[in-house]
């Protein structure tokens, strides 16, 4: 029933797109095309909701489309539940966004018509149970976005980012094709359960986990794959980036589970050493990069890169303590990763829509423009200072709950027998407790210079609240992520269906616990509650006010800042995003960045400015990609002079080509 | 043995790398030389200890020797050299001390793993004596590396020369005349050294090593 | 009735880390005083500055914001709920387990959070200023922390703090070197997080050289108030930790008879008296620090804790 439900959300959602078509240049059209995502999002919820908690068998059907000896396999289980609750979940927040938001798009036509066909790919893609629908409805998602990211394509930066994006996809998707190639074998089955039945020799698996870290690991954002990603989500309008970072990437993860858990057998103990690595890199760098950044929405979407590399953390550690056979000890750490992957879309939805609010309200997303909008869009202010609370995985709201677990199974692994992983583990251990502190830095300064403060420009002055929808959508997000940090215990006994699918067991039963305590292991080796923590916090809080209040003063007097005694009316005088960053990029990016900073002292007596330029360097940019594009560009001036040859000497190319082709088949054994 | 002497003998093979660490975090000469002393005091006592457990009465003598030539004699002179030369205000390593720690991290943690794996059927306490002692030994070489004063780079070679003794000691001690054979030898280097050191200050008037590249790159 | 009981012993716990938090910093600065041949204010001089303060009217900014006027209280019931958490005279109180040493490390990473937001708010450069270093020290003690939190879990087989202390009080441990290095690094990050010499010196008002009281130079009267009381409590929260860590002699166990309850009070007055003497000994031994010299500290203090977590990860074959 689930699977009915879920299968008839993706007609839904094309029929949908078909009507963007027709109402794509009405004023109000918006409203519609929306307002149906909205509800066939609902819809996909209720039907991964009742998969999950119903604990339902996975239900299976085969619809005759797509290749006639194939057909389409559809098959839906707790994991595919799991992500599907994620996908719609982001999808019904930003058509919920959407439906205000949209209002102030100035080409609908290149959005609307789009919208609804990226939710459905991203639908299907969880629902797919063989290699074909997979990488069809992965196509399906992928072009749909690409579209999305190319709507406001007059702008110079977008098309860039556009053609890098395509370039990437295109990579990503040809790994994965070849990874379900190697995984079909020759006989070439490639429905899902054919593949499970008979998984692939020992090298050739290892091969697929290659191939998929490289395909899924280029959609989700692992570094090095990661340079479309920051490019790619900012260009498109807002509520799509929520999309794009808060569903996409985890659709991305979800592919890497499912072929690395479910389709390519038992893992290799070397496995999770190259994962962990590549994760802890990408937490670190993710995080370093976006406190760099002083545009709101790139500095979100670098830290979607770190979040990712959380998740890949949680997965690598599940991967070794599977290979080990320590199925208890992987199920931890898969439960951190899933939880972390629902944490992941439900902040970085709202923390999104914040940047999106206020990109209409300013006009502005360069931070160094903004400051000071916590006056005159309080309400917005208020929902993107919980994003930021959640996602510097602070207690009590979520993002805390995720990593703590993370942390905890980092802890269960001196058990190891590898010695390679014995050395990796704790290093990776603490890459993840840095690119947490650090993530706190980066959102006191997000929220800091953006919210706070003095505003910068005039338009910053002027900015207004935003509509009730947004707001909704955003209070909405605001709210799950206080549900989830007090209340973990559902939400990891939902998980556990998919988690012992995967690793063959599963944590604890929380909700036996009392007060909503979760127990990873066992009780006395370490426990959270997140409940109690809050309430404490909050009576604590009120308490103090209250009684300050009552029996000591409650009297208020304004007066002009302090500031030491010479406050300066200029808002030039306040820190910048760039200043705040300062002294971490001291400390970090000298190595990390190259950063380099220098000062222009004019000599005395001259009037000319002094000038301080800092120079940064995206070293796996220039290390990685700028030598395969310079590659790339001579080997297409090379063969530049093929464009004018004689029609007698193309066809002369084609004979050639077609003889030797004849004599390879004639001479193969 | 008991496990509290294991306790003990572990401990301070653990802090002789700890102090190692701490002789890579100084960028100061004096202080340098101050933690050198401190290297060979705890090496000293290390060696004591491992004579009191096993109740070998020559490892006293190492012991004493570390503790009166390496860490009082030695110190004591290479602090007046440095006040002759007087290079006691110089601060300079050639790379900074964030990645040298880091690279310090590695080679135990690379020590470590050898060691451990090398010698699976050993003695737990030879084991662990042997990782530390060749953690010991590569934090010297590292500390020679990234100094460019002479007389820096002469505190790594005694650090390093600790790790060894570190390791000869937990091999059940050495014959006494092996002991007392090293000892004088890195006494004549030791002295070597020191001319070595006013013989390039009075060429060059600098200590800085990098005085002897520039100066053969001329002739070569 | 034992549940009541409990209530009661944790609820004690609470009053008693509030009420000695102040009378622990004017210790403190009493013997500093003395150190440098002053005679210094007296011990109960936190006290009434606190009552002094509450008392007064609190001048806010132009442009101050709601946030502004919460924060004191969000980082006030985030450390005290923190502290009321580290076993202080005895372990296995009723809520010990709601949050372990990690979610205690996040609460007070929590009201850091706060407190650097508040640093932001009026748009002055010196709550620039102090914000944008503080979120760079804590960037780096936080790991640092965790790794220290690593080294103690890996050893008692917990991060439950009250099972740690417990198991160190058994003395199964012996002297490992990981317990040392998790020891030095622990009393670094200490130095930073309480913003003491030399990191920060929480006397000063030279305004290039401070942190902490740079970020709070815009507040005044009660919120003041708050905010000086959770600094008291955060130095009494680190020595606290340490004293259970290190030193967990006469700590009561959970069902303990009020004896034991009074002994373990009594000790644990002394060691945090011997562990505020030590600080204001270190503190007047040494200079401050360059800013930029902090991260290097700090970046050792993680050294540490990475290092001794290795150690454990590496031997524990042994």
């Amino acid at each position: 029933m689930p699977l009915t439900i879920a299968l008839l959300c993706v007609p839904a959602l094309l029929g949908t797109s078909l009507l963007a078509l027709v109402v794509r240049r009405s004023p109000q059209g918006y409203r519609a095309v929306y307002g149906i995502s909205l509800a066939v999002s609902l819809l996909g919820l209720f039907a991964a909701l009742s998969q999950l908690l119903a604990g339902a068998e996975p239900s299976h059907t085969v619809l005759p489309l797509g290749l006639p000896w194939l057909g389409a396999h559809l098959r839906i289980d707790a994991l595919a539940a799991w992500f599907l609750l994620i996908a719609n979940l982001g999808g019904a927040a930003a058509s919920l966004f959407a439906l205000g938001y949209g209002a102030h798009e100035p080409a609908p036509q290149r959005v609307l018509p789009f919208y609804p066909a990226f939710l459905a790919g991203m639908t299907l893609v969880v629902l797919a149970d063989d290699a074909f629908t997979f990488l069809l409805s992965w196509e399906c998602m992928s072009l749909a976005s690409w579209a999305l990211v190319m709507a406001h394509h007059r702008e110079r930066d977008n098309r860039h980012a556009g053609y890098v994006y395509l370039v990437m996809a295109s990579f990503g998707t040809l790994t994965l094709l070849l990874a379900f190639g190697l995984l079909a074998g020759a006989q070439g089955g490639y429905a899902f359960e054919t593949i499970r039945a008979a998984p692939p020799a020992p090298l050739f698996a290892s091969l697929v986990l290659i191939l998929a870290l490289l395909g899924a690991g280029s959609k989700a954002g692992l570094v090095p794959l990661h340079v479309w990603l920051p490019l790619a989500h900012p260009a498109a309008p807002s509520h799509v980036s929520a999309l794009m970072s808060g569903v996409m990437t985890k659709v991305a993860i979800y592919g890497f589970v499912r072929i690395v858990f479910d389709l390519a057998g038992a893992p290799a103990w070397w496995w999770s050493m190259l994962v962990l690595a590549l994760a802890g890199v990408t937490t670190v760098m993710g995080v370093l990069y976006a406190l760099m950044q002083s545009d709101l929405k790139r500095l979100l979407a670098y830290s979607t890169v770190e979040n990712v590399g959380i998740v890949y953390l949680g997965l690598g550690l599940a991967l070794a303590f599977k290979a080990q056979g320590m199925a208890w000890a992987a199920a931890l750490a898969m439960t951190a990763a899933l939880l972390h992957g629902l944490n992941h879309c439900v902040f970085k939805s709202l923390l999104f829509f914040g940047a999106g609010a206020v990109l209409h309200a300013a006009g502005e997303r360069d931070m160094e423009r903004l400051g000071g909008l916590i006056h005159r869009m309080p309400q917005t202010a208020f929902a993107f200072l919980v994003g930021c609370v959640a996602i510097s995985a602070l207690p009590p709201l979520n993002g805390f709950v995720s990593e703590w677990l993370t942390f905890q199974a980092v802890l269960l692994s001196p058990e190891l027998q590898s010695w390679g992983l014995k050395l990796l583990v704790p290093g990776a251990g603490a890459l993840l407790a840095l690119s947490a502190a650090l993530a706190a830095a980066c959102f006191v300064r997000a929220f800091g210079v953006t919210f706070l403060g003095r505003a910068r420009s005039p338009a910053a002055e002027r900015a207004h609240e935003t509509d009730r929808f947004s707001r909704a959508a955003m209070f909405a997000c605001a709210a799950i992520c206080l549900v989830v940090g007090i209340l973990p215990g559902l939400f990891i006994d939902a998980l556990a269906p998919a988690v012992a699918q995967l690793v063959g067991d599963r944590m604890p039963v929380q909700t036996v616990a009392g007060w909503q305590t979760i127990v990873p292991i066992v009780e006395g080796r370490s426990s959270y509650n997140g409940l109690l923590v809050f309430v404490f916090m909050t009576a604590a809080a009120s308490l103090t006010a209250y009684a300050i209040h009552r029996v000591a003063s409650d009297r208020v007097r304004r007066g002009p800042a302090w500031d030491c005694g010479f406050p300066d009316p200029s808002p030039a005088t306040q820190y910048s995003a760039t200043s705040f960053a300062q002294p971490i990029r001291r400390v970090f990016g000298t190595v990390v960045f190259r950063a380099r900073e220098r000062v222009e002292m004019p000599p005395p007596g001259s009037p000319a400015p002094a000038r301080l330029s800092v120079s940064l360097q995206d070293l796996v940019w220039d290390g990685l990609y700028a030598p395969v594009a310079a590659g790339v560009g001579r080997a297409a001036d090379r063969l530049n002079h093929l464009q004018f040859l004689t029609i007698r000497r193309y066809l002369s190319l084609v004979f050639v080509a077609l003889v030797a082709l004849l004599l390879v088949l004639a001479i193969w054994p | 043995m008991d496990k509290f002497s294991f306790d003990v003998a572990h401990m301070l093979a653990g802090s002789l790398v700890l102090v190692s660490f701490v002789q890579l975090y100084q960028d100061r000469i004096y202080a340098l030389l101050n933690v050198f002393a401190l290297h060979a005091f705890v090496l000293a006592l290390s060696v004591a200890w491992q004579a009191y457990v096993h109740d070998a009465p020559h490892l006293y003598v190492t012991a004493l020797i570390a503790l009166g030539f390496k860490a009082v004699v030695i110190p004591v002179v290479l602090h007046r050299i440095v006040q002759r030369l007087g290079i006691h205000r110089e601060i300079e390593t050639v790379v900074g001390i964030g990645p040298t720690m880091l690279a310090g991290m590695g080679l135990v943690a690379l020590s470590m793993v050898v060691m451990l794996r090398a010698t699976p059927e050993a003695d737990p306490l030879a084991r662990e004596d042997l990782a530390f002692a060749l953690s010991v030994v590569l934090l010297g070489l590292l500390l020679m590396v990234t100094r460019r004063n002479a007389v820096s780079q002469v505190v790594g070679f005694m650090s390093l020369e600790n790790g060894l003794m570190l390791a000869a000691a937990g091999a059940k001690g050495m014959p006494l005349v092996v002991e007392i054979s090293v000892a004088f030898s890195i006494l004549i280097a030791f002295i070597v050294i020191g001319i070595f050191l006013f013989r390039i200050r009075e060429r060059f008037d600098t200590v800085d090593v990098r005085a002897l590249d520039r100066f053969r790159g001329e002739r070569g | 009735m034992a549940l009541i009981f409990d209530l009661a012993v944790q609820g004690v716990q609470m009053l008693l880390v509030l009420a000695l938090a102040p009378l622990l910093t004017g210790f403190v600065r009493k013997v500093k005083a003395r150190l440098t041949r002053r005679r210094g204010p007296s011990l109960i001089q936190p006290y009434r500055d606190l009552v002094r303060l509450l008392r007064k009217e609190v001048v806010l900014a132009e442009n101050a914001s709601w946030l502004f006027r919460v924060v004191p209280y969000v980082v006030f019931a985030a450390t005290w709920v923190a502290a009321a958490l580290v076993p202080t005279f005895a372990a296995g109180l009723i809520f010990s387990w709601s949050a372990d040493l990690i979610a205690i490390i996040a609460l007070l990473g929590s009201a850091r959070f706060a407190l650097a937001l508040a640093g932001l708010d009026v748009g002055t450069s010196f709550g620039g200023i102090g914000s944008s270093r503080e979120v760079m020290i804590a960037s780096l003690a936080e790991p640092a922390m965790l790794m220290i939190v690593f080294t103690l879990a890996l050893i008692a087989g917990s991060t439950q703090l009250s099972t740690i202390a417990t198991f160190m009080a058994t003395g199964d441990v012996g002297l490992r070197v990981s317990l040392g290095l998790a020891l030095i690094a622990l009393i670094m990050v200490a130095i930073a997080e309480n913003a003491r010499i030399p990191v920060d010196n929480p006397a000063t008002h030279l305004e290039l050289t401070m942190v902490h009281e740079a970020m709070v130079l815009e507040y005044s009267g009660r919120h003041l108030a708050l905010i000086e009381l959770s600094a008291s409590l955060k130095l009494l929260l680190y020595l606290s930790l340490i004293g259970c860590v290190f030193a967990p002699f006469a700590l009561a166990g959970p069902e303990a008879g009020l004896s034991a309850y009074a002994l373990g009070a009594a000790l644990y007055v002394l060691k945090l008296a011997a562990g505020g003497f030590l600080l204001a000994v270190f503190e007047t031994s040494i200079a401050k620090m360059r800013v930029f010299r902090v991260p290097e500290f700090l970046g050792a203090a993680l050294m540490l804790g990475l290092l001794g977590t290795l150690l454990l990860f590496v031997s524990r074959g042994l």
